[in-house]
């Protein structure tokens, strides 16, 4: 890859202190609307993979959260319904699990129904992670969509 | 009253002798008022069951269960202060000890005693009246050997049943209806000079008549029953009259009245009334002031009282005065309704204008079969009595007005609503506070007011749980519901239905919103309909919309936009499960299927590692699919003839069937061919919850088609429809909607059930409550499905021919369209790799996913049986 124009779509900056870029997909590739499950370089969690759920809205922007659902521990949330919500008089982008229908927060990853039940361990809320669309020619397909990960994990 | 010392630390012991509705009442009474657990109750009932309820027992022939009849909440039964002894009879009572003795040989301990005993069914002194094949009408018991006999009858002879119903009261005609319901051809009669003499005046009487002529019930006015004569078998066979006529028969049911069953007040040395019924006092407590009696048994006022209402208000006021208080009976309010399917009745208040100086108002059209009239004081005004005939649609809102001033002219509340000359009397109506609008469980307006105002109820619903207004004949609740909805207008609650933040409308709004506007986009229904063009749906709104475009705007699960909107199961055309992979289940309408059909699904089975199970439905369900391998597996299944079972969809699943005629001995249709016709007709009708149907080929009942939402049962003549059948967490029988339809009027009936359906039910609202929610119930379902009294019919017929004509299996067209396709891939940067996390074990021979604690303390790794890289492709 050349040097590139790189578009942030991310609304949150990194939470990461380095960040590593893998890229994943085109643009194009991503239905919107419609989730789509990517299987990354995870050397720190189980079985050496991380499960990233990503969302294309209708404005463009890319959206990445876990895909594993903290409520019924499967890797299932880049199924679920994509939807808004207001949060504080504001319209939030939201995931929900297709299994039990608790609601997430697309852009800070928190769980906005917990739909009566408990999460299998932790707070129920979704790491988030950065995306950027890197565009490498005229005819790129929307762009190289990137996530990035935690730098410091490897 | 004794027992009313709330410092005792020892509760006291009452004893209730009979388990009918009104002792049913009085525990209930009990348990709610006495928060101090100063009583204890049993309940000695001789028959084998709780209480039940009476006034519902025709019912029992007309698809409801014994248990349907239950009364109230069965935890009342369970409560540690309330002990039910069923098939447990009385039959003593020693004063002095204070105890009553069991025909079990058991002795009870009181400080207080009810007599709850009620009464039995009279049986006239006809000679004959012990024959087999006659029958009295009063508990389940009679009920259910009545329907017996009738159904022998009818295996035995060639031509219809012919019955005789001694007696043209409310009971006999409820009787008769039964027995016509059973497939007897009735002969109702009737002593007196007209029908429900006791109730309604002569020019009703003969409205009456011609109603009930008119369902094909025949009456025999002014005629004396003098003898009932054995045929060869020894069994009831002809009626013989006073007049010299006579009746050929095959059953008998006599409705000539009741009788107190005083006997054990009567024994124990307690005042008896001449015509019978333990005498009490307003307080409703005989001399003895240790024993009350209450209900039908009780001489109050000079009169025993065969109605449920007075003996309700009688058991409150016995546990009012048990607990200290000093309730009096005010009186018996005798009006009384008709149950009777297709003839209304209504009798209230001085029918019979015996009030001195009253004068009758009265309106009448014999072409329509209606007769009504008012009794009014001499002022003409104040509201005395009634008696409504034909249409007694007025008589909820007129009888609470009893003794009171009727607003403008008493003639505009006789005229048929519309008629412009009513000016709208009725929906003038202001009930005052006092009014009494449930007179079975005595709730005035004012209560269900104050259940809006007070006690923050926002439907009838609530205020049925909060009053107890309308839960026992039900009658009521059109005026209920009038009154909530106008305290609500008042106090300024809009009552919001809204879908979600952004639709305000419910489902069936948006339903006929979308369809008027003739909307076939998401797009174009948020835009035109939502709260914020702006914003886009979410998890509630968009699964109701595709859904609803569906029906109205055919077109595949994953058109375009639609795929967006589609909840998982739909999306990827399979149920998910707890892991995340799905189960796959192929259509096998009528659960046939053929062998080589089988070898294919074991092969796909046995090839893909899936755990193989058989539904409840008569098909095949496949489970631990991933997402990826689908298109793979439908391939393989497609090309053996099979096609999506919709199984994923809130949808109509299957068509269950037992053998039928085709194979089994008993069978009287061809079961399987019908239910092969329903399921290929209705296959991917998308609903708001799924659909289920079932149909057997007999009254026995093979396919449990009574426990779906659409149950059809076969009779000689061609079968019956149930509707409003459900399993899940609140199980219900299905209830009758028609019978002996022909395979035609079959198929219109239910066509119409599940487009209504599909029209105005709530999200993920199932048959039964919405049939519940519909204004008129099962009764307003069949006015509109069955007698098109909406006018709505043929274009149900036409929405429905638009799903017939426009399906196709959604899997076989997925299949054909790359595009389609590409939503199966696992990872948008690895399409064929399965979910890495996945891990099964063995057990009974299949995979089942590795729990929790396998995955954890496996060593080193998970045991994976035919986990993702095992399977063998073909």
């Amino acid at each position: 890859m050349t040097t590139l124009p790189v578009t942030e779509v991310a609304a949150e900056a990194p939470a990461f202190s380095s960040v590593v870029w893998v890229s994943v997909c085109r643009f194009d590739d991503l239905v919107p609307e419609r989730g789509a499950a990517a299987l990354l370089p995870g050397p720190d969690s189980p079985g050496g993979h991380v499960q990233v759920a990503l969302v294309r809205l209708l404005d463009g922007r890319v959206l990445a959260v876990d895909n594993h659902d903290p409520f019924s521990g499967a890797n299932v949330l880049s199924r679920g319904i994509v939807g808004w919500r207001t949060v504080d008089g504001r319209p939030v982008p939201t995931l929900s699990s297709p299994l039990h229908k608790q609601v997430f927060s697309l852009e800070t990853g928190t769980c906005l129904d917990t739909a009566g039940k408990a999460p299998l361990g932790g707070s129920g809320d979704l790491r988030t992670y950065p995306v950027r669309v890197v565009h490498d020619g005229q005819d790129d397909a929307g762009g190289l969509v990137q996530v990035g990960l935690p730098g410091d994990a490897r | 009253m004794p027992g009313s010392d709330p410092a005792r630390d020892t509760p006291q012991h009452l004893v209730v002798v009979g388990g009918g509705m009104v002792a049913h009442r009085l525990v209930e009474a009990l348990r709610d008022r006495d928060t101090d657990g100063t009583w204890d109750v049993t309940v000695l009932a001789e028959e084998p069951r709780a209480p039940y309820d009476r006034v519902a027992l025709t019912s029992y022939f007309t698809g409801r269960d014994p248990e349907d009849l239950a009364l109230g909440d069965a935890a009342l039964w369970a409560d540690p202060r309330v002990r039910l002894l069923r098939g447990e009879a009385v039959v003593g009572i020693d004063r002095e000890a204070r105890t009553v003795s069991t025909a079990a040989g058991r002795t009870f301990a009181y400080d207080h005693l009810v007599l709850a005993t009620g009464s039995n069914a009279a049986v006239p002194p006809i000679p004959g009246n012990d024959l087999p094949g006659v029958f009295v009408y009063r508990t389940i018991d009679d009920v259910a050997a009545l329907r017996g006999w009738v159904e022998e009858q009818r295996a035995r002879w060639d031509r219809p049943v012919r019955g005789a119903v001694i007696g043209g009261g409310l009971l006999g005609l409820e009787a008769a209806g039964a027995l016509q319901h059973l497939g007897a051809q009735p002969t109702i009669i009737q002593f007196g000079s007209h029908l429900m003499s006791a109730q309604v005046d002569l020019g009703g009487g003969h409205a009456l008549q011609r109603l009930i002529q008119g369902l094909g019930l025949a009456v025999r006015c002014d005629t004396a029953t003098s003898r009932i004569r054995a045929n060869r078998r020894g069994t009831a066979g002809r009626l013989d009259f006073a007049d010299g006529g006579r009746l050929d028969v095959d059953v008998v049911v006599l409705a000539t009245g009741v009788r107190p069953r005083d006997e054990l007040g009567r024994a124990a040395g307690l005042e008896v009334a001449a015509r019978g019924g333990v005498v009490v006092d307003d307080a409703c407590r005989t001399a003895d002031p240790h024993v009350s009696a209450v209900g039908e048994v009780a001489c109050i006022q000079g009169a025993c009282i065969g109605l449920v209402a007075p003996g309700y208000a009688m058991a409150e006021i016995v546990v009012d005065r048990l607990l200290g208080g000093s309730a009096a009976f005010p009186g018996a309010d005798t009006a009384t309704k008709l149950k009777l399917a297709g003839v209304d009745v209504a009798s209230f208040g001085d029918a019979f204008g015996r009030t001195e100086g009253s004068l009758e108002v009265v309106w009448a059209d014999p072409v329509g079969g209606v007769y009504k009239k008012l009794v009014l004081a001499d002022d003409a005004r104040t509201l005395l009595g009634g008696v409504l005939v034909g249409d007694a649609s007025a008589y909820t809102a007129l009888r609470p007005m009893l003794g009171r001033e009727l607003p403008g002219d008493p003639a505009a509340f006789l005229l048929p609503e519309g008629d412009p000359a009513a000016g709208g009397g009725l929906a003038n109506l202001a009930l005052p506070d006092d009014a009494n609008v449930c007179s079975c469980n005595n709730v005035s307006a004012g209560t269900v007011r104050a259940a809006v105002t007070e006690h923050a109820c926002t439907d009838v619903a609530a205020v049925k749980a909060c009053t107890r207004a309308g839960t026992t004949c039900g009658s009521c609740l059109p005026l209920v519901k009038k009154l909530v909805t106008t305290e609500l207008e008042r106090a300024g609650v809009t009552v919001s239905n809204a879908l979600c933040e952004h639709f305000d409308l419910s489902r069936a709004q948006l339903y006929d919103a979308v369809r008027v506007a003739g909307l076939t986009s998401f797009t174009d229904v948020l835009g035109r309909f939502g709260t914020d063009g702006a914003s886009r749906g979410c998890d509630i709104c968009k699964p109701v919309v595709v859904s609803i475009l569906s029906t109205l705007a055919p077109a595949h699960v994953l058109d375009g936009e639609r795929a967006t909107l589609q909840d998982t199961n739909d999306h990827l055309m399979a149920n998910m499960q707890k892991d995340g992979t799905y189960s796959v289940v192929p259509r096998m309408p009528g659960g046939e299927v053929t062998p080589e059909g089988l070898i294919v699904i074991g092969e796909i089975a046995r090839d893909y590692g899936l755990y193989t199970k058989l539904t409840g439905g008569q098909r095949i369900d496949m489970f631990g699919a991933r997402m990826e391998q689908l298109p793979d597996i439908w391939r393989r299944l497609v090309d053996a003839g099979f096609e999506s079972g919709q199984a994923y969809g809130k949808s109509v699943r299957m068509v269950k069937s037992c053998v039928g005629s085709t194979w089994c001995r008993y069978g009287v249709q061809d079961s399987v061919g019908m239910a092969v016709r329903l399921e290929l007709r209705y296959r991917g009708l998308r609903s708001p919850h799924k659909i289920k149907l079932g149909v057997s080929g007999c009254a026995r009942e093979c396919a449990e088609a009574r426990s779906k939402d659409v149950g059809i049962i076969a009779t000689e003549k061609g079968w019956n429809v149930y509707v409003g059948g459900n399993g899940g967490f609140t199980p219900r029988h299905a209830r009758l909607l028609a019978e002996d339809l022909d395979d035609d009027a079959l198929i219109r009936t239910v066509d119409r059930f599940l487009m209504y359906y599909v029209r105005t039910a709530d999200r993920l609202q199932r048959t039964a409550p919405w049939v519940d929610d519909v204004e008129g119930g099962l009764d307003g379902v069949r006015a509109v499905v069955v007698e098109d009294s909406l006018g709505i019919g043929a274009d149900l017929d036409a929405q429905m021919a638009l799903h017939v004509g426009s399906y196709e299996d959604e899997w076989r067209a997925t299949l054909e369209d790359p595009d389609k396709l590409r939503r199966f891939a696992s990872f948008v940067n690895a399409p064929d790799t399965a979910d890495p996390s996945l891990a099964y074990v063995a057990e009974r021979g299949q995979v089942r996913p590795a729990s929790p604690d396998e995955r954890d303390h496996a060593v080193p790794e998970p045991v994976l049986v035919a986990g993702p890289s095992l399977e063998v492709r073909r």
